[in-house]
Formats: structure tokens, sequence, C-alpha cells
């Protein structure tokens, strides 16, 4: 028997009795993140590739939700930080071993190009909003020049979407501290996610048949591929180092199995997966839009789990041998 | 040659008694419920074949740091390019990388401000050619500081005759700390 | 502070100020400690009584830190875990304030605040009436703490002697008694134990490192790095087991049975200091005779140790000797046989020929100090041992629970009873009826204390002394290895309307017209003149705090010098006729322990190195630390119950009293016949508002009190509990 205990009263705020530092505002914004990603690539490649027709949401729509869906996980982002005053100092530098000091830059280099991607796309996908938006002044001469460069701006999208995906899996994969997420695979696996879930916001906002079609088509594959990233990355744990077992283990009969393979596994992936190829073989079922919907909250569920079983895997761990509680008693 | 400091402890004369920790609450002014330090207790074998040994742990002072690594704003940074790691409150966020980036759970936040606080090594005693207030206060004797680039301090001499370990050096970090068996 | 670190700090400061006034406040902590104003003025630590000289440290008139004096060979120049957390006592929110009295309404009775003068009239008033009823000798002192002997002063001045500290019935006294017997002289605080030159250390039950008096720990900790030997005898692994060469896991109650093979061991095998024993002890004879039935397998049906461990434990010793300490423990009233144990322990270590040796038992000395010429007190009108505490003649000192058992009754000899600095329920083991009927019966009860402990709910009146902190006391002058001088002296003004105990004491003797025995304006002028008459004074020592001062006696005795010990025979004692013909056992005999009742197991309680007794639970900074305590269970047992780690239960004794609950910790190292926990828990004062309610106590749970025939101790290790589930 091995026992290992705290026996000076430690409650670290956070840290204490496990780590517990990012919790639904953390989650929301690397899901928002990857999704505005995804969004931001589709309305992309709806551009270059020239699918208006086959795709009229994602060629003149989508881009208008990047950056508001953006905004959103800022603002969440925004209300994880315990030192708030001090946001202004991610911009004072550029820290090349931390990876949230890129992503903090890639935030500002993504901004642009997705409002970029909206002006050169507002007049057709937006009409009546850009008639509004033109009574300000500039505003017409700003919408053409976006225009004219619609095709440079959906090539600048590209790599800005896949950088600010893979930037999200990295943020954490970085994190050698804690293994669970101490793997590469984050990278893709995010983009992959962010990717699905831009395409089920596709599904559930288009109300052309065709572009339903060819974003399930597209998601059925986002999926699978999906799933595949998460053998291989069940596969790296638990071929890792003795903390890369235990971490694995989190989610192969520990704690959080059920979280993991009941909710995220098959009530974001698999199901999901089964309503959109039955949609795609032409069932007229009610519950296809309930399709997008799962991938949606499994995009969520992806980053929740990951928080939670990555933040709880760790190199050390110590029981406390007394009721922390007993401390609020110092407050008298 | 910046200095490389650590601290080597003796587990035999460890009694685990938390001198130590209360030692670092008065000479940082740590709030209540905050620690820099604590004592673990290790307990291996089935009764009556006993081991118990007692550390005292705190921040390791990594030479590969993960959490100045990992922070985005530079708050936390090496002191004086030496290993001893702070963080300076003024370009601190608040947004816990350093927190998931440490691998011993050496680091909280300082509540109400908001700024991640850790042990110091007691940088403005060593600065001043002290100890650090744990070591200093330590009724064992068991606690010892001092520059590893030194091949005559007294951790150099000990790590040189006695067996000895780092914890968790699987991680890579290169932690400072050591514990003498 | 280094330039550079300066100019980084003053650009933070810039930058913050700069952003305005809640940046600058969000980040106030950052100033470096020390770098304010600092001043310091020298300490006697009083959180335990091992007397560690400390400087406290204040920045900006705030208090910051105590740290041990560099200079105090007593202590090391370090203080320990408590001493470092001293000005938590300071800084306790839950401190008595002013002095309060009982007064009753229809409603019954509650304590109301009152002047010092309204209070010390009071008990001057409450006390000249019990002189005219009953006599000037009918008052009562019990104490723990350096200010008792004001107190002492004052009693003795008005004509009671009764005087009785709870470290010698219920903690050190059979020790004392034991080796008093044996060698003439007590073993005393602090322990002459000299252990930095043992070459083999043997702890019996004595678990030094959770007992964290500083110089034991120090001493033994210095053993371990020379490579000493140790030998650990305990029920539970304790951390010096943990430390040692050979654990023994006996059988709780049967040390005695262990004592006696060790002897039996020695003598048969020829491996005790012939030359020793012959030159300085008497007995060896009728010791041998006596032991021969003690075999190690006899032994090891009692303690269930393997013959062969305890030969081999033997032959270490022996092997070691006399460089070889068999420590005579410090709490040693266990099982109601422990003079005699203690006996057993001096006569082993006779054998080793470790008293007086280096290794063994150093000659402790102090500084020839001058007292205060104060005048002496008025003769004692009666004997009061013999009235108190008849059934034990030879105990040199007044017996805690006698003296409270005299309070009560319509015949009760004490009448007022002052209670300084000690928490009698916590301390005397099922105590609680005696002190309630003793409250009932008393004319006058007087708690002196700087925390609202258990016993004040019982006072008449309650006076609130300030802490060591804020407070001159007397000169630590202690019989040790190094002669030194310490000084106690106020860092910080009293809080609240606290005062010092001089000070009480001698307001008090003005009111009585006995300020002949408090002849100055300011205790500080007593210590200056003391300090005078060795060649210091009060200003030198406010900068040393300590001053050591050369030995002029020999440390050890010399190679085959002549000792006449104190004994009536002039020899170490291993036979003793003082025993024998006061009808006691000359020799020490084995009595097997009772067993505990189906479900029940045996309460071992102990000391954590964080809390002294239960006078420091509500410390914030050492609560903070370890804010109550858990009972250990083997896992065997655990099973059994199907109790899990962390779970709370209460225990409860076979009469059925329960304790609070208390938190489980499932551990190999106890026995499986046995639970643990740590004393000083599980108060019931509401005025303490971090340790009320938390944790169980071990004195509350003593239904079984062995008392020892011979000095009166009150044996606690007796005892017996069994778990009931929280519902």
């Amino acid at each position: 028997m091995i026992e290992e205990i705290l026996i000076t009263a430690r409650d670290n705020a956070k840290v204490d009795p496990y780590l517990n530092i990012w919790t639904w505002e953390i989650s929301i914004y690397l899901f928002l993140g990857g999704m505005t990603a995804g969004m931001m690539i589709f309305a992309a490649w709806a551009v270059l590739a020239k699918k208006d027709d086959l795709a009229p949401f994602a060629s003149n729509k989508l881009a208008l939700w990047a950056p508001i869906v953006l905004s959103i996980g800022m603002t969440t982002l925004f209300l994880d930080l315990e030192h708030k005053l001090y946001v202004w100092r991610f911009y004072t530098t550029l820290q090349v071993t931390s990876p949230m000091s890129w992503g903090s830059w890639i935030l500002i280099l993504v901004y642009p190009v997705a409002i970029l991607q909206v002006l050169s796309t507002l007049r057709a996908g937006y009409p009546k909003l850009a008639q509004l938006a033109e009574r300000l002044p500039l505003v017409t001469p700003v919408l053409d020049i976006s225009e004219s460069q619609k095709r440079r701006i959906a090539l600048a999208s590209i790599p800005l979407g896949i950088g600010l995906a893979i930037y999200t899996g990295i943020l954490l994969s970085a994190f050698s501290a804690r293994p669970f997420w101490n793997t590469g695979i984050l990278g893709p696996l995010f983009l992959v996610s962010g990717l699905s879930t831009a395409a089920a916001f596709v599904l559930l906002a288009t109300r052309a048949h065709a572009e339903k079609l060819l974003f399930a088509r597209i998601d059925i594959g986002l999926i699978l591929v999906e799933m595949l990233l998460i053998a291989l990355f069940i596969v790296n744990l638990t071929t890792g180092s003795e903390a890369h077992l235990n971490a694995a283990r989190l989610i192969l009969g520990g704690e959080f199995t059920l979280l993991f393979w009941g909710w995220f596994f098959t009530l974001g992936l698999v199901i999901p997966l089964l309503i959109e190829i039955l949609e795609v073989r032409g069932s007229r079922l009610a519950l296809v839009t309930l399709g997008p919907v799962l991938v949606l909250v499994g995009g969520y569920l992806l980053r929740q789990v990951m928080m939670d079983v990555g933040q709880v895997s760790t190199w050390t761990q110590y029981e406390s041998q007394y009721d922390m509680q007993l401390l609020q008693r110092l407050e008298r | 040659m910046p200095a490389r400091y650590a601290m080597v402890i003796d587990t035999r004369t460890c009694i685990g008694c938390g001198d130590c920790v209360v030692a670092c609450k008065t000479e940082n002014n740590v709030p209540a419920g905050l620690n820099r330090d604590w004592i673990v207790e290790a307990t291996r074998g089935r009764y009556p074949n006993l081991t118990t040994e007692f550390r005292s742990e705190r921040c390791n002072h990594c030479s590969h740091a993960t959490c100045v690594y990992a922070c985005p704003t530079g708050a936390s940074h090496y002191w004086q390019n030496t290993n001893i790691v702070l963080v300076e409150p003024g370009k601190c966020t608040g947004c816990k990388a350093c927190i998931a980036a440490c691998p011993y759970d050496a680091r909280l936040i300082m509540h109400p401000q908001g700024y991640v606080d850790k042990c110091t090594f007691c940088h403005h005693r060593v600065a001043r050619g002290q100890d650090p207030a744990c070591v200093s206060s330590c009724p064992t004797h068991c606690m010892h500081f001092g520059d590893l680039n030194d091949a005559n301090s007294i951790v150099s001499q000990l790590l040189d005759r006695r067996k000895s370990r780092a914890l968790k050096p699987e991680t890579g970090n290169q932690p400072n700390v050591f514990y003498l068996s | 502070m280094q330039r550079r670190e300066f100019l980084k700090l003053s650009g933070t400061m810039l930058a913050t100020a700069a952003a305005g006034p809640t940046l600058l406040s969000g980040c106030s902590q950052k100033r470096l400690p020390g770098s304010g104003q600092v001043t310091t003025s020298p300490t006697i630590c009083n959180i335990c009584f091992w007397k560690c000289a400390g400087v406290v440290y204040q920045e900006d008139g705030k208090p910051w830190k105590i740290v041990g004096n560099q200079q105090d060979l007593h202590s090391g120049g370090r203080l320990c875990t408590r001493g470092t957390g001293g000005i938590g006592a300071y800084q306790d929110a839950d401190r008595l304030q002013t002095p309060m009295l009982r007064v009753s309404n229809k409603d019954g009775q509650y304590f109301r605040k009152a002047s010092w003068d309204e209070a010390l009239d009071y008990i001057a008033q409450r006390m000249r009436s019990i002189e005219q009823k009953h006599g000037n000798d009918r008052l009562a002192l019990l104490s723990h703490g350096s200010g008792g002997d004001f107190f002492q002063t004052l009693l003795q001045g008005f004509g009671s002697y009764i005087y009785g500290h709870p470290s010698y019935a219920q903690c050190r006294g059979p020790r004392e008694v034991g080796f008093a017997l044996t060698y003439g002289e007590e073993v005393g605080s602090i322990d002459r134990t000299d252990m930095e030159n043992s070459r083999c250390i043997v702890l019996i039950g004595s678990h030094i490192g959770e007992n964290l008096h500083n110089g034991q720990v120090q001493t033994l900790s210095e053993a371990i790095n020379k490579d000493a030997t140790l030998i650990t005898v305990d029920p539970r692994f304790s951390v010096a087991a943990s430390k040692s060469k050979h654990w023994l896991p006996i059988k709780p109650g049967t040390d005695m049975a262990l004592l006696l093979a060790w002897i039996n061991v020695l003598i048969n095998e020829g491996l005790y200091d012939r030359d020793y024993v012959a030159r300085y002890t008497q007995g060896l004879e009728a010791l041998t005779e006596h032991v021969q039935p003690f075999n190690p397998e006899w032994a090891y049906l009692e303690t269930g140790l393997d013959p062969e461990l305890i030969r081999t434990t033997a032959r270490e010793m022996a092997r070691n000797a006399p460089a070889t300490l068999v420590h005579p423990g410090r709490h040693v009233t266990w099982y109601g046989d422990d003079t005699q144990r203690s006996r057993a322990i001096a006569i082993l270590n006779a054998l080793l020929g470790s008293w007086g040796c280096e290794g063994g038992f150093y000659i402790p000395e102090k500084v020839k100090l001058p007292e205060y010429p104060i005048p002496k007190p008025p003769p004692a009108k009666s004997d009061w041992k013999k009235i108190i505490q008849p059934e034990f003649p030879l105990s040199p000192s007044g017996i805690s629970q006698s003296i409270l058992a005299a309070c009560s009754g319509d015949n009760a000899h004490i009448k007022g009873l002052f209670v300084y600095a000690t928490n009698l329920p916590h301390t005397i083991p099922n105590s609680i009826d005696m002190i309630k009927q003793a409250a009932q019966d008393l004319d006058l009860m007087v708690v002196i204390d700087t925390m609202p402990a258990e016993i004040t709910g019982y006072a008449d009146v309650i006076l609130p002394e300030c802490t060591y902190l804020e407070r001159y006391d007397e000169i630590r002058n202690v019989a040790e290895r190094q002669p030194s001088l310490a000084l106690r002296m106020p860092a910080f003004e009293p809080r609240y309307q606290s005062k010092p105990a001089w000070w009480i004491a001698q307001q008090l003797a003005k009111r009585l017209e006995l300020e002949q025995y408090f002849p100055y304006q300011d205790y500080a002028e007593v210590i200056d003149w003391q300090l005078r008459q060795v060649d210091s004074s009060l200003t030198e020592m406010k900068t040393l705090g300590v001053k050591n001062f050369e030995r002029k006696t020999a440390m050890y005795f010399r190679e085959g010098e002549q000792i006449r010990f104190r004994t009536p025979s002039g020899k170490i004692e291993l036979y003793s006729k003082t025993l024998e013909d006061n009808g006691y056992d000359p020799l020490p005999k084995y009595t097997p322990p009772q067993q505990p009742p189906n479900k029940f197991y045996h309460l071992n309680y102990g000391r954590a190195p964080a809390h002294t007794f239960g006078r420091t639970s509500n410390n914030p900074l050492l609560f903070e630390l370890m804010p109550e305590n858990a009972v250990w269970i083997n896992p065997l047992v655990a099973k059994d119950w199907q109790i899990n780690n962390g779970e709370y239960l209460r225990l409860q004794n076979p009469e059925g009293t329960l304790s609070n609950r208390v938190r489980v910790r499932i551990t190999e190292r106890i026995r499986p016949d046995s639970v643990f926990i740590v004393h000083g828990f599980g108060h019931t004062s509401k005025s303490l508002r971090l340790a009320n309610g938390v944790g169980a106590s071990d004195a509350l749970l003593m239904s079984r009190v062995l008392v020892d025939p011979i000095m009166g101790g009150t044996g606690m290790r007796g005892n017996f509990v069994t778990f009931v589930r929280e519902s």
C-alpha cells in the first residue's frame, strides 16, 4: 500500500483538491474559436470554388457569422482572466515559447481578415444590411474594394482559419504537465471538429436543399475523420508513459468514461453521424435538424471533456489529510 | 555563469513538522489558506514492514521551467538569468496557463487580486546572501540551499556525496529541489 | 535588494501607479518583504515550555515574523513550527479582551465585562472572606506557564502554599520520581539527554519529532546525521520509528515486560558495564535474581515481540554503551505503574553506565543568578500535602487532580482556586465532573488566561493575560548543557485590556497589603537588578536577547571519579529501599494490561508538531497548518467496519461517552488493535471560533484513569474506544 498525503493544510484556489483553473468559459472559447475557423474556411472555399449556386449560404452569408461567433468566444475568454485589468499585457510582447501568446496574435490577424470576408460578401449575402451600412460614409468604397479583392481575402482566410483552429488544440497539447492533453493530435482534432461544427452551422442555417446535402456529406466525412483522430489520440495515450496511461484510464473505465464515451462520443459523434447518413440517403425524418444540433453539442462537449479530464490528469496528486472547508473559519 | 540555485532536503532527518510552511507564510505574508510550500507524507508497505518519508515541497525552480515557457506575457520569468522563477504581478493577466503548465501544481492565484503567485526561493533574501525563510527556520537542519554551479557549495557537496532524487524528473523540467535518502 | 531588481520594481510601481488606484492596490502584495522600516526585539517563546529564544520582527510598525535567536544554543538558533507561528497567538481575534465577572439574575448565570479595579477588588474581598471564615491557607494554585510564579508568590505571601502543575501528575512526574529514587536526581526540564553524542538511542513510546521539543528534535536529528542506531518501541509507526533501525511494534501496555527482558539479557549475557555498576550502584544481586524469570521468550508472550529482536536490540545497546541513551520519555503517565517503569528505564541506563556519561545523560548547569530580594512569606499553617494527598507520601509535588478533588465537598480544604494558563478539562483526564463540582463548591475560582479556553466557563472571575509577546517575564535560566540567560520583553503593546501576570499579581497584592512581595514599579526593574548581579543589564540584554556563560563544572563524570549520589545510600539504587519502606515494590514488576472488550481498540494518543496540546488549536497560523485531528485506523480494521478514508465518525468509550465527529485516516502506521488521535482537539468553547467543535478530544474519552500509587500520576493509556458511524 502507498499512502501519499498532504499533512499540512493546503487550499490553493483552483489548484486544490484538483486543478480546476479553466471551466466553461474556456470550453466555450475553444469551441467557438474552432467553429469560427471552420466558418472562415468554408466561406473561403465556397468563394474560391465558385459554389454560389450549389452553396449560396456558405458563399455569401456564412462569413458574417465568423466574427460574431469569435467575439462571443473572446468575451468568455476575457471572463476567464483573473487579473482582467492587465489584459492589454498580451499585446506588449510576443513570447515565442507560449502558444497562448501566439494565439493572441493570431486573433489579431484573424479579426481583420474575418471582417474583410464579411465586407467582400455583404452585398451579396445581406443586401439590406449592406444598404443600411452604406448610409455611413466611406462604407461604399470599402465594400467596393473588398469585393474586388474577394478571392485574395478568401485565400488569406484559409491559412488563418487553419491556424486558428489548430492553435486552439496546440494551446492545450503544449502543456506537458497535463498528460491527457500532451499530444499533437489535439491540433488536427480541433481543426476537424471546428470544420464539422461550422458545417453543422451551415446545415442549420441554409434553406437550399442541395447545400444541405453537400454539407451533410462533408460533415459525414469530417465526423469519420474526427473518430479516426480520437482513435489515434487514445492509441497515443495508451502507448505513453505511466502518466499518460493514468490519464488514459480516466476515460477508459475511470471517472470520466461515461462523459467521454456516452455523452461526447455517442451523443456528439455517433448519433449525428447516423442521422446525417440517413439524410443523405434521402430519409425525410423530422429529426434531421437534430443531427447538426448534436454536432454542435458534440463540438462543445469535446472541449468540455478535454478541459475536465485534462485538468484532472496530472503528474502529482496528493490527498489532503484535512477537511479544507474548516479553513473558511479563518474568515471569522 | 549565473547561479543555479537548488534546495537539498534530507529526508533522513525531515520530520514533516511544517515549520518551513509557517516560516514561508510569515516571511512572505501569504494569505490564509494559500500555500507556497507544503508537506507530503509518503508511507509504503504493510504493517509492520513500513517506510515513511516526509517531503517539504514547493516550486522546483526548474531549469526547464514549462511555466515560464507557457506564459503569454512574460510575467513568469527567470530572476536575473538564474533559475529562480518569479511572477511579475504587473504583467500577469491571470490566464492561468502557467498553473496548467506546472507538473508540480506549485502555483496559486492570489485572491482577491487575481495574479498568480508562487514560491520565490525568497529571492529577496537570496539577494542579501541569506537562505530562504523555510531553510533558515528548519529545526532539524534538514534543508539546505545554494548554488549548484559552485562546486564548493553545500548543495553541490551533498549531491556529490549522498544519494538523491528530484521529484518527477521525467517531466523534463529539470527540477532543482532534491531529496536526499 | 540588488540594484537591478530595485529598478525593475520601481518601474512596476510607476506602471501600476499610472494605471490607477485599483491597479495599485491590486498589486500591493508585490512589495518585497522587509523593504519597509524593520525593527526587532528579543523574546523567549511561550508556545510550549522549551523556552527558545527568538527575535520578533516588525515592519512599518506591524507584526511581521518571529525567528530564532542565532546566539541561542538552547534552541540551536531556530524556533520550531509553533514558535514560528507565535505571532498567531498575538493576532488571535478570539483572545480574552477584558476582565469578566460571573453574575446571576433570575434567568441564571452569565459573564459580564468588568473593569480591572472591579475584578481585582472582587477577588481581594473574596480572599479576605475566605481567610476570615477558614484561614489563610485555603487557597490553591494550578498553573502551567511562566507567569504562574507571580501568583505563587502572591498566594504564599497570603499564607497558602497549595500548588500543582499538570506537567507533574499528567506528564513528567513518574520519570522524575522514578529517576530521583534511582539516581537521587530528577531528569528535569529541559531533558539532560546527551543525544547529539549518543551512538544508540532507545525511544519507548516517546515520539520525538511529533512531540516537537526543539532541543530534543535537534539533538535527535544530529544523532541521525552521525549514524547513531535508533531503536523505537511504539505500537504506532511513529516518525521516530520511521527513522529507526529497529522498530518494535509492541502490544500496548506491555513496555515493562520488554524492559525487564532487556535487563535480563544485559545481566545474563554479562553485557552490563561491570565497572560502572560496581562503582556506582547497589542492588545488582537482588535485581539479577528478580529478573531471572523475565527472559525474551517470556516477554514475547506479553509484548508480541520476537525474542531474537529483543536480544539483538539489547546487544546493540550494550555494544554502544555508555553512549547508549534509553530515553526517559517525557509524557509518561500511561498505565499507573509509571514510576516503576521509569525506574526500570533508570536501571537499564545504570546497567549501561550512561548516567553521567557522554552520549547518555550529561550533568546540567545553570547560571548562578541571585533572586531579587523579597521578604520570606509567612510560615505555612498546615502541611497541605498531608491533607490533600496523604496517600502519596513520596510525591514531591502537588497532584493536580488531588488538588481539584480537595476543592469539592462541604469539608473541602480548598476554598479558593487560581487557575493560571492551564485548561483543566483538556489537561486532567475525565475531570469534567470534578471541575463542575469544584466550581459549585469553591468560594472563589479565578482563571487567568489569554484565550477563552473551556476552563474559563467555570470561573467566578476571568482575567485576560497578555501574550508573551506583550510582556516581561522571569529571565530564562535553565539548567542544561550550556548555561545562558535569555530575555523576554514586550514586542508589542498589550492588545485590548490584557495585562501581564506580574502586574495582575502585584495589583492583587496591593489590595491585600502584600505589596512587599512585589517591590517594584515595573518587572523590568527586577530583571535589570538580577542581570546587573552577573555583569549584564537590561539594556545589554535588549540588544543581545541571549547571553551565554562558560560552564564552571564538568559535564560528565570523570573516569573513575567517586560520586556521592543524593540517594539514601549515596549509590545509584537499583534496589530501592525507600520504596520498600513505604510499602511499594523495591524492584519493578510487570502487570499485564487489561485487554479491550470485543470491538473496542486501545486509545493511543500523542502530539503533532503543529500544536501544543489544546492551547494552540485556535492560533490562526497553526490552525491553518493543521485544523483538525484524525483518528488513525489500520486498513484491516477499516475493512471490518467498512470505514472509508476521510469519512467522519465518532469514538465511544465503554461508558458510552461519545467524542465529536472526527475524520478517519486509514493507515498502515497503526496496529490493528489500536487507534491513534492527536491530543488537543475537540474544543467545546464557542468563543474559540476556529477550534470549537473540531476533532475528537482524547481527554474526554478517558474514563479509565490508572492512578500511579507512588506519585499520583493519572495513567491515560489504558482506555478503549469503539466506532460510532454517522447516520
